[in-house]
């Protein structure tokens, strides 16, 4: 599992971060034209599509229909897989993320990753908070240290439980609370954009709905992206609604119409469970 | 449509939607026998009708059951939900058309067998467009036509002026012999729910079309025709 995004190589300290962005109605990130090749087979099919700002988007659709392939373009995810190719433009705040001056570990900042199977590092409940942070030179002294690793685990609902224990081992939580343990590494650096990659699909219900939960929270602040298999997640979670079937959108559109009233043939077959 | 890849999801709409034409069949033969029932003064006929309405309301429970269960277990989406949805409504509607088809025949009991043929007659002839509409908003749900389900929709304003000239008719009748006044007080009630009837059908008709299109009929404006 790559955590690049968690430990970068180098950092830039002079990079203002981006503060929490009022409610603007434009779109956080504008994908146009996007076409991914692994070698020769193409995976992504000139997609365009808009993720607003303050809402969760959910890309659905079967295995290996490039929902994955695509999430990882937001954050230039691919860069580290060997011969795969991104042609097209994404857009933040008017700037083609995979311009040759961007530089990635600083945009994986400002657009952050969980993943389907929680990774915490090796470390303390705490370091694994404060990592980011501190790489980033997001934190002056101990104490603005302390004040955002508590502020991380409040938002991301670990907080009460793991306060007594910050300097015990990350790996020791439970599958649910090293998700979140995750999803409060992901925003302790103040991302913009927050991508996950079936968040829930290795917790058990209760855990599951503690996430979703945390994710309709963090819809307040963030522009979230979430890919899963789960088209009830999906309804559940989310605004918008992406389908993708064999590397193409097929469909975007309100989450409402999408699971009530999908216009196109290949979505309903999908989400009716009639797709061969 | 294509079946479901889970084959037994595929079965139990296929159950629920003939539970579904198995009610409306039973209810259309207690409007048109509730009908012949006071046109020809036949009694037992009428006993009949009334006998079948309790079928009606184990039916109704029945497709509730299978509803509350598919909802539960199969979490349906896109149209299956749509179709289910509209099911749960048609139920409700095609147990309140059957209620007042029951109403009817149990009039029907109570009426002297002296009364003015002419006004049994009236009431006859309303129920002929009445049934019709029902015949027609079950034919395009068991079709999945939103054009058939349009079509009643929009028919509605038939029976609401023949709703208007029965009222008329029975006042004088009623004017002319005050003895009829208890018949025609039955009558009345059996034109009103008639004209009832026909609006259940409506809302049938509106639930095939939300089944089938995914948009809301009733938002649409229909002309009222019902003065009375």
């Amino acid at each position: 599992m790559d955590t690049s995004q968690d430990m970068p190589a180098t950092m830039d300290n002079s990079l203002t971060l981006p503060v929490a962005h009022e409610g603007s109605s434009s779109p956080r990130i504008d994908c146009r034209n996007i076409k991914v090749f692994y070698g020769e087979a193409q995976a992504i099919h000139d997609v365009s599509m808009t993720f607003p700002d303050r809402a969760v988007t959910a890309l659905i659709g079967p295995s290996g229909c490039g929902k994955s392939t695509f999430l990882r373009c937001l954050n230039r995810m691919n860069d580290t897989i060997e011969n795969c190719r991104v042609e097209g433009e994404i857009l933040m705040d008017g700037e083609n993320i995979n311009d040759a001056d961007v530089d990635p570990v600083l945009l994986r900042s400002r657009v952050g990753m969980v993943f389907q199977k929680p990774n915490p590092f090796p470390k303390s409940i705490y370091d694994n908070i404060a990592y980011g942070p501190r790489i980033h030179g997001l934190a002056n002294g101990r104490e603005d240290l302390d004040a955002i690793v508590e502020k991380s685990l409040r938002r991301a609902g670990l907080w009460d439980e793991v306060k007594d224990r910050l300097a015990a081992p990350g790996t020791g939580l439970s599958g649910g609370q090293q998700q979140r343990l995750c999803i409060a590494r992901a925003i302790a650096v103040q991302p913009e954009v927050i991508l996950m990659d079936e968040p829930c699909s290795a917790l058990d219900p209760i855990a599951t709905a503690r996430i979703e939960e945390l994710i309709d929270e963090l819809r307040n602040r963030y522009c979230i992206v979430i890919v899963t298999h789960s088209m009830q997640q999906a309804a559940r979670v989310s605004q918008r609604t992406a389908f993708f079937h064999l590397g193409n959108l097929v469909e975007l559109g309100d989450t409402n119409q999408i699971f009530t009233n999908p216009r196109e043939k290949r979505t309903e077959d999908y989400i009716t469970g009639r797709f061969g | 449509m294509s079946d479901h890849i889970v084959s037994a999801y595929s079965e139990e709409l296929e159950r629920l939607s003939a539970e579904i034409m198995k009610m409306g069949g039973i209810v259309e033969t207690m409007i048109d026998d509730a009908s012949r029932a006071l046109g020809s003064n036949d009694l037992e006929l009428a006993k009949e009708v009334v006998a079948r309405d309790p079928l009606v309301d184990a039916i109704e429970a029945d497709a509730e059951r299978q509803i509350v269960s598919l909802i539960a277990r199969r979490q349906p989406m896109g149209h299956d939900l749509r179709m289910i949805l509209s099911a749960m409504k048609i139920s409700s509607e095609l147990e309140r058309i059957g209620d007042l088809s029951k109403n009817i025949a149990k009039r029907a009991q109570r009426l002297d067998e002296n009364v003015n043929i002419e006004m049994r007659n009236a009431i006859m002839r309303m129920a002929q467009p009445v049934s019709r509409q029902l015949r027609e908003v079950l034919n395009a749900y068991a079709t999945a036509s939103a054009d058939k389900a349009l079509a009643v929709w929009s028919s509605d304003d038939d029976i609401d002026h023949h709703y208007n000239s029965v009222f008329r008719e029975m006042l004088t009748y009623l004017i002319e012999d005050p003895r009829r006044i208890t018949a025609g007080a039955h009558m009345l009630f059996m034109a009103k729910n008639l004209e009832r009837i026909g609006d259940h059908c409506t809302n049938i008709a509106e639930f095939v079309y939300y089944q089938v299109v995914g948009d809301y009929l009733s938002e649409l404006e229909r002309p009222k025709q019902n003065q009375v």
